[in-house]
């Protein structure tokens, strides 16, 4: 590095600079490609119907990929994010079922259980200062055993009663599991709160106090409590946020299938966290974006739904999407770097 | 005992002690920050300088002795209520997110926001506006404030902190070892602006390794050594060479430079050189 300060200042960062230093650059062009990929493999990939199906996809993974990739970019991890969704499933239909209330009771009693759930793996990485692989590992198995025990103890089923016919459950079910038309395509609602999700999650990241916090506890920890950051408050904000798109997926899964499955949700974890990276999310924390995390969404919907479109043999999918992975990753380490060649 | 001994001390500390278990970090360390001077903390490594700063920026709580702030005693309870108080510190190794934009850096922590309710938010027009004369006015000239601050250099970085610090309001500026990891040219700029917050009022306290760094702009010196003190001068009654002499440690040198002449002869030095940096004798948390 040969250039003085004052050169370095002068010549600043250009446009193409600027845009080479998205976090969601990577995925973009993936999704471009994938897309380009299976427009041509297959003919029923470009039809209105295709395309919902393809958003649908998207959208269960992405409500679940925004608050993911904030606590990623917050420097945390949450493995506990897959059955936490079946546990807010489980939680609002067998409140409903057992106490033969308002499904709406049951809702509304599995958001603040879930919520709870969220500020237990804040408040214990606070607390134990443990990595949080460690603690929501912790969580993730416990919640895995108390869905198959609870749901055996009370139902004598590894499955839910149907609730399908009690109060409440057709409102309910409009608001988190149904479809209307746009244009032709048939679009499921969990789009509506995925998009929703997705200009939340911009928002607060990049207009509000919390998201200069939210990055800061993820991409320097001790410089943001020695400039009086509440690190403590931040993260546990970031599970409970997660804890929230689990109930809003689990509130989808209980009303559109109406039974739930109680061994459901286990290693969809992992799959959030991959959407998250693949929509530039770095790893150690301190830098990602909400949309990215959709773009990486979108990618997995894409894929998943493409294969079947093409007719090709689904067992490839879990290939590809390591493939995915590893190359979005490659490229987005070699665009920050790019970026940062001043450095 | 000094020049200014009739003024009340923007920070005084006497006899402050402070212990990690059984480890003995600080023991009767006595100092005084005016306003409009600079305090120099001069110490070899593990001399318990970083313990003194975070006793002062609130991160940890002395065990004995006392802490005035404004000739009141207290006992500051975290980096926050330090801040409140008007101390500021820049700290060697966690001053900045390196990879958050300089304008969401120097905001960090004290956000201006505009707005109600749920539409709060921040005022990132104003944000970066004020960055960037803030820096103007301390002599950095930044067109994009908008680059993460880890590709700024290390002594333009530590310029970011203090500018910040002058910006928030702060009396006291604690600086820590600002310039230890700088080159000669970026050890200047450092202390341009030491000197630069000293002439606009502000209490500097300087800890560093480095006499000759001390003596351009320091009013007053404590030498720490092994977590207690080993002298206390203001300007006037030391000299560069003296203060040079004393931090080395004396006749530890002379020792030190017989050993290193046998060394050479009997075995190879980079045996010597391979050891840990800093000492062991370190406290916790420390890193």
């Amino acid at each position: 590095m040969s250039a003085t300060t004052e050169e370095r200042f002068l010549r600043g960062s250009s446009p193409l600079q600027r845009l080479l230093s998205r976090p969601e650059l990577g995925s973009v062009v993936g999704a471009v490609a994938v897309f380009c990929c299976f427009a041509l493999a297959a003919d029923s990939f470009l039809r209105a119907s295709s395309l919902g199906t393809v958003l649908y996809a998207s959208s269960t993974i992405g409500i679940m990929a925004v608050p993911v990739a904030l606590l990623m970019i917050g420097g945390e991890f949450d493995l506990s994010a897959g059955v936490l969704v079946t546990s807010s499933a489980l939680l609002s239909s067998m409140f409903s079922y057992q106490m033969t209330a308002n499904v709406w009771v049951g809702v509304g009693v599995s958001l603040l259980v879930t919520l709870a759930v969220g500020a237990f793996n804040g408040v214990m990485l606070a607390r134990t200062k443990l990595p949080s692989f460690i603690i929501t590992l912790g969580t993730f198995l416990m919640l895995t055993g108390m869905n198959l025990g609870f749901t055996k103890l009370i139902s004598g089923t590894v499955s839910t009663r149907t609730i399908a016919d009690m109060e409440g459950f057709d409102s309910a079910r409009a608001l988190f599991a149904s479809t209307f038309t746009v244009g032709g395509v048939p679009v499921k609602v969990t789009v509506v709160w995925w998009l929703a999700l997705v200009a939340l999650g911009s928002w607060i990241l990049l207009r509000t106090r919390a998201g200069n916090w939210i990055f800061a506890v993820g991409g320097n920890e001790r410089a943001a409590r020695a400039v009086g950051v509440p690190v403590a408050g931040t993260k546990t904000g970031l599970y409970m946020g997660v804890a929230l798109g689990a109930w809003i997926c689990g509130q989808h899964l209980l009303f559109s299938y109406d039974v739930v499955q109680s061994g459901e949700g286990v290693g969809n974890e992992l799959i959030y966290i991959i959407a998250a990276v693949i929509g530039g999310c770095l790893i150690t924390g301190g830098h990602g974006s909400a949309v990215g995390s959709a773009v990486g969404a979108l990618l997995f919907g894409m894929t998943s739904k493409g294969i079947v479109f093409a007719e090709w043999n689904p067992d490839w999918f879990k290939f590809f999407l390591g493939a995915m992975l590893l190359l979005a990753t490659l490229l987005n380490t070699w665009v920050r770097r790019r970026a940062e060649a001043t450095k | 005992m000094t020049r200014t001994a009739g003024r009340t001390p923007l920070v005084e500390l006497s006899g402050v002690s402070k212990h990690y278990g059984n480890v003995r970090a600080l023991e009767g360390v006595s100092l005084q920050v005016h306003a409009g001077e600079v305090t120099c903390v001069l110490g070899d490594n593990g001399a318990g300088k970083s313990t003194l700063i975070k006793i002062i920026a609130g991160l940890h709580r002395h065990d004995g002795g006392t802490l005035a702030l404004d000739g009141e005693a207290t006992r500051l309870s975290s980096p926050r209520e330090a801040l409140d108080r008007g101390i500021a510190t820049v700290h060697q190794d966690l001053a900045v997110v390196p990879l958050m934009p300089v304008w969401r850096n120097f905001f960090l922590g004290s956000e201006p926001r505009r707005g109600v309710g749920p539409f709060k938010r921040m005022d990132v027009d104003l944000m970066r506006r004020t960055t960037r004369a803030e820096l103007l006015r301390m002599g950095i000239d930044l067109r994009d404030v908008d680059q993460p601050i880890g590709t700024l250099s290390g002594g333009e970085r530590q310029c970011v902190a203090i500018a910040r610090a002058v910006y928030f309001g702060a009396k006291v500026l604690v600086l820590d070892e600002p310039t230890a990891a700088l080159g000669v040219k970026q050890s200047g700029v450092v202390l341009k602006y030491v000197a630069a917050a000293r002439d606009r009022g502000l209490g500097v306290v300087f800890i560093t390794h480095n006499p000759h760094h001390a003596y351009l702009v320091g009013d007053r010196f404590v030498l720490l050594k092994r977590g207690t003190m080993t002298g206390e001068h203001t300007r006037d009654e030391v000299a560069l060479d003296e203060l040079t002499r004393q931090m080395a440690g004396g006749a530890e040198l002379d020792g030190l430079r017989h050993e290193l002449r046998r060394a050479q002869d009997d075995e190879p030095r980079r045996a010597r050189d391979a050891g840990p940096r800093r000492s062991a004798a370190l406290p916790p948390g420390r890193g």
